[in-house]
């Protein structure tokens, strides 16, 4: 199967790869996927007082493609504010990486993981 | 662009040289060797009935069998299919029951399944977490109308020997009709189709140096096994598969398995060296894990799974060898290997498989190469891995709450 250049850049330099401390409260964790449908991504946000997605870092098991789209999510979510952030569309990260049919999961999944992260920010300041 | 490495020998083989040569020399009107089969009534067509013939007996040569007892095909998946259905609808008034297991090749699980639409029954028998199926199972699924048990004797993902001298015997035992399908393993194991009590056995030509388009059934005379044919026309191989025969491909064929049986024994010895010196080389990785039991099993197959990585982001790391994943993740339906899954594998081990094949052409710089490609990239993976953390960190992936999606 052929990449596009975009995934096959993202793959070779994965951008923003790490781990923030989870327990820290200005931090949110979103893990989505499961590893036995092949894909588990780990994204990983670090807001500010005002609101604003300062800091994002990822690590990803699964194919190039899911790992592309959460490098690109990562780039991305940094300077939103968590509204802005929570708008973006898998289809966005979708077309652009030109995703073929079968990886729209993969975009999906990055759509999943930034809100998941948010919701677990959000949680924290309730708590 | 320099090619990759080629490691997938299990998928196909180049032709050999010397029998791309002899093939060729069977088409163009300057050789004179083009002539068809079935024309009895002059030159042409006798010396290509007698490039056949001679063929065919190289082949049979290679499993111990007569040469009558060989019917040209397309390839394996026409003979199990011929193999498969010919019995079932032959023998359909004496039973309608089918064994079979569930880490068989596609061609033979996709047949049975088509066979149970048509009413009959079929048994898919699950193998042990080694790879191979358990006697005692095969026994309790045979029933009075059992006709036909057909088991590969080869696996082609993980290479792993089924013991089918065994698996005969209980068939002859029971007059129970036992195919097996070889294509993986003819040239590499040993076939005597007359100790292994086998009465039907598939080939393939395109692994074992041969051309791709071309098979055999062997279809045993003494007790005859009869067969309702798939193709029907001209009446050629005694009315078991219509079709002019294609002379360049069978003398290709015969000539492939004739190199086989000559060469088996240096062969094997040369190619297990070499899976040997990769098995060394990548032992040192950790959470490694071979698929399939390691002393019944093909010298030249190297199934392995790297823990916590994925397959398919391992084969794109991987771009400079030609391998295969046990990961369908290209599917659309993200599925993991079958056969992995058959054999007990979690999901995550069967979605980081990759299988490596080791064939003729195959150097020791070549498999140095492998192995060091293997090291770099799964460390980087891994260093990209969510699981690969979580596993650092001692947390049981297996009690973790995952968002199947």
């Amino acid at each position: 199967m052929a990449y596009s250049d975009k995934v096959m850049d993202h793959y070779e330099n994965p951008r923003n790869v790490g781990n923030f401390d989870k327990d820290e409260s200005d931090v949110g964790t979103g893990m989505v996927g499961a590893p036995a449908c092949g894909d588990v991504m780990r994204l990983q946000i670090k807001v500010n007082e005002q609101g604003v997605i300062e800091d994002a870092c990822f690590k990803t098991y699964g194919c190039g493609s899911a790992i592309a789209s959460s490098s690109l999510v990562t780039e991305w979510v940094k300077g939103k504010s968590l509204d802005e952030a929570g708008e973006i569309k898998n289809s966005q990260i979708a077309e652009e990486l030109a995703l073929p049919p079968v990886k729209i999961h993969c975009s999906v999944l990055a759509e999943d993981a930034i809100k998941a992260a948010i919701d677990d920010f959000k949680s924290k300041q309730k708590g | 662009m320099k090619k990759p490495i080629y490691l997938d020998y299990s998928a196909t083989t180049p032709v050999d040289p010397r029998v791309a040569k002899t093939l060729c020399s069977y088409l163009t009107v300057e050789d004179g060797l083009f002539g068809n089969a079935a024309s009895r009534s002059h030159q042409y067509g006798w010396d290509a009935e007698e490039a056949v013939e001679k063929a065919r007996k190289n082949v049979a040569d290679l499993i111990g069998a007569n040469p009558k007892e060989i019917v040209w095909t397309s390839g394996a998946t026409e003979s199990d299919n011929l193999a498969i259905k010919g019995v079932a609808q032959f023998y359909a008034k004496k039973g309608k029951h089918i064994i079979t297991c569930k880490t068989e090749h596609k061609a033979v699980l996709d047949t049975c399944r088509h066979l149970e639409r048509e009413g009959f029954e079929v048994t898919y028998l699950d193998p042990e977490q080694d790879g191979l199926v358990d006697l005692g199972k095969l026994e309790a699924a045979m029933r009075d109308d059992t006709i036909l048990v057909s088991i590969m004797h080869v696996n082609n993902e993980i290479g792993v020997i089924q013991d089918v001298k065994a698996i005969g015997e209980l068939c002859r035992s029971r007059k129970i009709l036992f195919h097996s399908d070889a294509a993986q393993s003819a040239g590499k194991v040993p076939i005597d189709v007359e100790e292994m009590k086998i009465d039907l056995l598939s080939l393939s030509a395109h692994k074992i140096y041969g051309p791709k388009g071309m098979g055999a059934l062997y279809v045993r005379r003494k007790p005859r096994v009869r067969l309702e044919a798939q193709m029907h026309g001209g009446g050629h191989e005694r009315g078991m598969r219509s079709g002019t025969l294609a002379t360049h491909q069978i003398v290709g064929m015969g000539e492939a398995f004739r190199l086989a049986r000559e060469e088996m024994a240096a062969e094997n010895e040369r190619v297990r060296m070499l899976r040997d010196r990769m098995l060394e080389g990548l032992k040192d990785i950790e959470e490694v894990y071979i698929n399939g039991d390691m002393e019944q099993r093909v010298p030249h197959n190297l199934n392995i799974s790297f823990n916590f990585v994925e397959g398919e982001s391992l084969m794109m790391a991987l771009s400079e060898l030609a391998v295969s994943s046990g990961s369908a993740c290209t599917s659309a339906s993200l599925e993991p290997s079958y056969v992995l899954r058959a054999l007990g594998r979690s999901d995550e081990l069967a979605h980081s498989s990759i299988r490596f094949s080791i064939g003729r052409f195959t150097t020791e710089a070549d498999i140095d190469r492998a192995v060091e490609l293997c090291h770099q990239k799964i460390s980087k993976l891994r260093e990209l891995s969510p699981l690969w953390d979580m596993y650092k960190e001692g947390i049981d992936l297996s009690t973790v709450q995952w968002s199947a999606h």
